[in-house]
């Protein structure tokens, strides 16, 4: 693919330096191009997925706010401590119905990444989802998680502030929630911090996300003794969107538009907001008894192990 | 499953494999050298400057329990290895080993009990077993645990030593995170009490999950318990971390824990807080 898009920047240099007509090989060099880029997001292998899930053109949270949904008000802050902007939340519409809107945010740029600290957030993200999810419920409204984070973050103030407990409160508490929950695996769903967000009724991931226990680096540094085993790591680990609904964890994969969700805002938003409906209406039409038992069952149900 | 089999001998006193089987032992506290027999009797906590000695879940079934209450549950779920999981070795190959090493199926033994004449549901992890690491028989074991305490009415007590997810069940590990916490959501409202011992170490997704969740959250002294690694950590900040940072002591200081209890008296705090929770109101 790099060879062909060299090809096509050569003659385009060509053409300016000589003044040369070259849209004829140029429109078939792109063609070729798009045939391959195709073929290629067809069979990319679990690390290239990983590569997509955490391209830096990818849409994040707030792009698919601004064209799946209308009317949000964003709602800052946990109430106790600050607010952190590695999670963002708050009221939305989704075909005029209202819903609380609540996921991972990265940052675009560095100064924007300092800001959001690259999507990986402190307790204080956490308890800000608790306590919106909390008022989604309070009103009877639905919650939409987006899932999009390398992790939780390690360091002396999370661990001071308690990250493993704000995280398990979450985990608790979703299990608790009267009201329709539905999330969705926009990039990296990255263990602990992601499922902070992702205990829901219904897990939709986009084609090239990914969701997993542990980054493919930081299981090859423990069990290959070296980060360079990643792409072995990224294999075992079993953890795309086809992996995850063969394992039957992952409800519906959201296909994304050919060359991924970066070469296509628009077209994946429309796909993730009509897959986001029907999730939405479907598990509005049960009543909460019936949509909290079957929230237990699935979550009853995840693992493998054998009787005697 | 054909190629584990249970050691013929059940083994008597599984403390040995922690600790040498001298006759003296060295403590790691204060260099002291000790009576192993006398260290026992103590429950592995040195007398001069009261470190506490990792133990295995067998030793923490004795010390908690009335002589002979326990009756084990579920001692035979295994392992399905749902990915086929192989890396410098087989995940299969680490299980056979960590079942030979143990004697125990998996990294963490439940079942019924009495404490102090109250009826309980106890789980208690093994560290020795792949870093007492939690896959989907440990998730599963909780699960039932919590629902045999919900149907039976008893409090619920798990004793935590964990590295975290056990990383060769992939997602299913993650997931065991939120089974977990699920079952407790059950426990939460119908009223029934749930004390949670975290023991050296306790990181990663059992300490998010089920080891965060105790009505009343206890702690050994010294004991490491947190959500990432020091490592992990240190990593990430590029600075080297205060001494203490972690350990049950910084947890108490900061909110996360009820008490920082001596081994030698947790079975005594146990009872008598669940004597103060237990057949409340379930409104
Ligand atoms: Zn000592």
């Amino acid at each position: 693919m790099v060879e062909i898009q060299e090809q096509i920047d050569g003659l385009l240099d060509l053409a300016e330096r000589k003044g040369i007509d070259v849209s004829g090989e140029l429109s078939g060099l792109r063609q070729k191009l798009e045939v391959i880029r195709e073929a290629t997001y067809r069979n990319l292998r679990p690390i290239d997925q990983v590569q997509v899930a955490r391209h830096p053109r990818r849409p994040y949270t707030c792009d698919y706010l601004e064209r799946v949904f209308t009317d949000w008000i964003e709602l800052h802050g946990d109430r106790a401590f600050r607010d952190d902007a590695a999670i963002v939340g708050g009221w939305a519409r989704l075909d005029g119905r209202s819903v609380m809107v609540i996921g991972h945010q990265k940052g675009r740029d560095m100064k924007d990444n300092l800001h959001r600290n690259f999507g990986m957030p402190h307790p204080e993200g956490y308890r800000k989802a608790l306590r919106l999810m909390r008022l989604a419920e309070k009103f009877g409204r639905p919650v939409i998680t987006f899932i999009d984070t390398p992790g939780a973050y390690p360091g002396i103030g999370a661990e001071k502030r308690g990250q493993a407990e704000a995280i398990a409160m979450n985990l608790r508490e979703m299990a608790r929630l009267r009201v329709p929950l539905v999330s969705v695996v926009i990039g990296e769903g990255g263990s602990g911090g992601a499922l902070a967000l992702g205990v829901t009724d219904r897990i939709l991931m986009l084609e090239h996300s990914v969701y997993s226990v542990i980054s493919p680096e930081g299981c090859a540094a423990i069990l290959w003794r070296s980060a360079d085993h990643r792409d072995r790591a990224a294999e075992a680990l079993k953890l795309t969107s086809s992996d995850l609904t063969r394992l039957g964890i992952c409800d519906e994969v959201i296909p994304e538009p050919a060359g991924g969700a970066h070469a296509d805002w628009d077209g994946t938003a429309t796909a993730l907001g009509e897959a986001l409906r029907r999730a939405v209406t479907e598990l509005q039409a049960l009543d909460p008894e019936q949509r909290m038992a079957a929230r237990h069952a699935k979550y009853e149900a995840m693992g493998a192990w054998q009787e005697a | 499953m054909a190629w584990f089999r249970k050691p013929k001998k059940p083994l008597t006193s599984s403390d040995k494999r922690d600790l040498p089987s001298d006759v003296f032992v060295k403590c790691d506290g204060c260099g002291e050298i000790l009576y192993r027999e006398k260290l026992a009797q103590g429950g592995y906590v040195c007398p001069h400057c009261a470190h506490h000695f990792r133990i295995s879940a067998d030793a923490y079934i004795r010390l908690l329990l009335d002589d002979d209450s326990f009756q084990e549950t579920e001692s035979e779920l295994t392992s399905a290895d749902p990915l086929e999981f192989t890396d410098l070795k087989p995940y299969v190959d680490r299980l056979v080993a960590a079942r030979k090493k143990t004697g125990r199926a998996d990294a963490i033994r439940t079942g019924r009990a009495t404490l102090e004449e109250i009826p309980v549901a106890l789980g208690v992890m093994d560290f020795a077993f792949i870093g007492g690491s939690m896959g989907s028989v440990v998730g599963e074991k909780i699960a039932r645990l919590g629902r045999l305490a919900l149907e039976e009415g008893r409090p619920l007590i798990l004793v935590s030593a964990s590295g975290g997810a056990r990383m060769m069940e992939g997602i299913y590990s993650l997931m065991q995170m939120a089974k977990t916490s699920a079952v407790l959501a059950r426990l939460h409202e119908a009223g029934l009490p749930f004390v949670s011992i975290l023991t050296h170490p306790t990181t990663g997704g059992v300490t998010a999950s089920f080891a965060m969740l105790g009505d009343v959250n206890l702690v050994e002294p010294g004991a490491l318990v947190g959500f990432a690694g020091p490592r992990v950590i240190e990593e990430t900040i590029r600075q080297e971390l205060p001494d203490g940072f972690q350990r049950a002591e910084f947890l108490l200081e900061h909110g996360m824990v009820d008490q920082v209890v001596d081994r030698r008296e947790l079975r005594a705090t146990t009872a008598r807080l669940l004597r103060h929770m237990n057949g409340g109101p379930r409104e």
